[in-house]
């Protein structure tokens, strides 16, 4: 099928961007990596009047990483993100997530933060943004730019915290503490199709190579992504010899999903629970292994 | 009620296009439509298919979760402009007609764009590698073995040293 019409704005600045979405408001929609836009477009699934193409904004096309996170620009593309070597020692969590999103084709015009706006329960980067305390930079025209950290974001399925007339202008993804690791896995029927569950989790050790504390965020098992602490599982633990199952049974007892044609809620229980003891275990490994080499 | 047309500039496959489209023209649309490339094949238009791959400088993109509008000044490749610089098939082409890698040849434009920017990065793929580039495309009719293969072929006749002449017929990769 094809999209509605709608009136198209290139704005050349920020400032300008922001005018004509405070102008439109509710009829308007920001246009950035249009890879789960426009597919709801063509279908009609969405019709909005307006069209803000935010991909000629260079002053948002950044990726910087710095002492404390890597900051990522709203046009900035999963594939810049992804291959960002700065950006991948800094949270390696961040690039094992990405190359999960769907294919190479879309991951070159897909953008980090337009997949945080987007909010699918599904998707992995809202999850990471989560596990690791992160949070997104909103502006709108007349008000001050407003920070909201990733535990407000994420409202429900398909929303966020973006108000009618804001723009998204960088998503932050802290460092993880010192003595952390990170995992990314999920289970997907095919290849780079959408998670049937999937599980990024955090561990920190402490000197002794033991659990100190651990956390997860798991992604369609719930209407946003669903953070558990494990520490009650794994804490005091060596690295290797943990009670993964138990972090399993912690996630696994946390989440509510629902039966859809993909998969029954139990079946995602079950999933939650092997993918959280198999990320925490990788987490627990890549922690241990960077801990080792800085000794 | 006609809508507003916007003046777009594409250099599709080197050749410098001016058009004027309403904004809601998608690009796998603009080059069929409005260019006549019908190379470019439209299957999901939902961007599960990969049939409608094209290279946007040089990256492959769906064109048909694009805006023409939205291009303006891009380099775009098609399949048309995957053939070899004496306008027999190119490499990748070639590599589908060896080793028996389309049957319905629907889905080949998505195929042969997308191999075409995965072996220009990735010259050597092993055969895992070569499944998971083209992940991203369907393929109704052949149980991708014989895609896979035509990938293999593909980077060994990108590999052959310049000049060895037009491609020969080759006898097909081993599939299992």
């Amino acid at each position: 099928m094809k999209p509605a019409a709608f009136e198209y704005h290139r704005p050349a600045t920020v400032a300008e961007a922001l005018a004509v979405l405070a102008e439109v408001g509710h009829d308007g929609k920001v246009l950035a990596g249009g890879q789960s836009l426009v597919p709801l477009l063509n279908m009609r699934l969405a019709a909005p009047r307006h069209l803000v193409d935010v991909n000629w904004l260079a002053e948002l096309d950044e990726v910087a990483v710095d002492h404390d996170a890597v900051r990522v620009g709203a046009i900035a593309r999963h594939a810049r993100v992804e291959h960002d070597p700065g950006a991948a020692e800094a949270v390696p969590l961040l690039r094992q997530a990405i190359e999960d999103i769907a294919h190479t084709t879309v991951r070159n015009r897909g953008t980090v933060v337009g997949s945080l706006v987007h909010a699918d329960p599904a998707a992995e980067l809202p999850a990471v943004l989560v596990l690791l305390g992160g949070s997104v930079e909103l502006a709108s025209a007349g008000n001050g730019p407003r920070r909201v950290a990733a535990a407000d974001f994420f409202v429900g399925p398909l929303e966020s915290a973006l108000r009618p007339g804001e723009l998204a202008t960088a998503a932050v993804f802290p460092r993880p503490p010192a003595g952390s690791g990170g995992a990314w896995v999920e289970l997907a029927r095919r290849h780079g199709d959408y998670a049937v569950c999937g599980a990024g989790v955090l561990v920190r050790l402490d000197q002794g190579l033991r659990v100190a504390s651990a956390r997860a965020a798991l992604i369609s098992v719930g209407p946003v992504p669903v953070p558990v602490d494990l520490t009650d599982a794994l804490g005091g633990q060596p690295h290797d010899a943990a009670d993964w199952a138990a972090a399993g049974r912690l996630a696994a007892a946390a989440v509510d999903p629902d039966d859809d044609i993909h998969a029954t809620a139990a079946y995602r229980r079950h999933l939650a629970g092997v993918l959280t003891a198999r990320a925490a275990r990788s987490a627990a490994a890549a922690a241990a292994a960077k801990l080792e080499a800085s000794a | 009620m006609s809508e507003p047309l916007h003046e777009t500039h594409l250099v599709v496959n080197g050749v410098p296009h001016t058009v004027a489209v309403p904004a809601r023209r998608l690009l796998s649309d603009c080059l069929r439509h409005d260019l006549g490339l019908t190379g470019t094949h439209v299957g999901c238009e939902h961007g599960v298919c990969g049939a409608c791959t094209v290279l946007v400088d040089g990256r492959p993109m769906r064109s048909c979760l694009l805006f023409a509008v939205g291009m303006d000044g891009a380099e775009i490749t098609t399949v048309e402009g995957c053939r070899s610089a004496g306008g027999g098939l190119g490499p990748v082409q070639q590599a589908f007609q060896d080793c028996h890698g389309l049957q319905c040849g629907f889905c080949t434009p998505g195929f042969v764009t997308t191999i075409t920017a995965y072996l220009g990065e990735h010259p050597d793929p092993t055969e895992e590698q070569a499944r998971q580039a083209i992940g991203g495309n369907l393929c109704r009719c052949t149980g991708y073995q014989n895609i896979v293969a035509s990938v293999l072929r593909a980077a060994e006749i990108l590999r052959e040293p310049e000049g060895s002449g037009e491609p020969q017929g080759g006898a097909p990769v081993s599939s299992p």
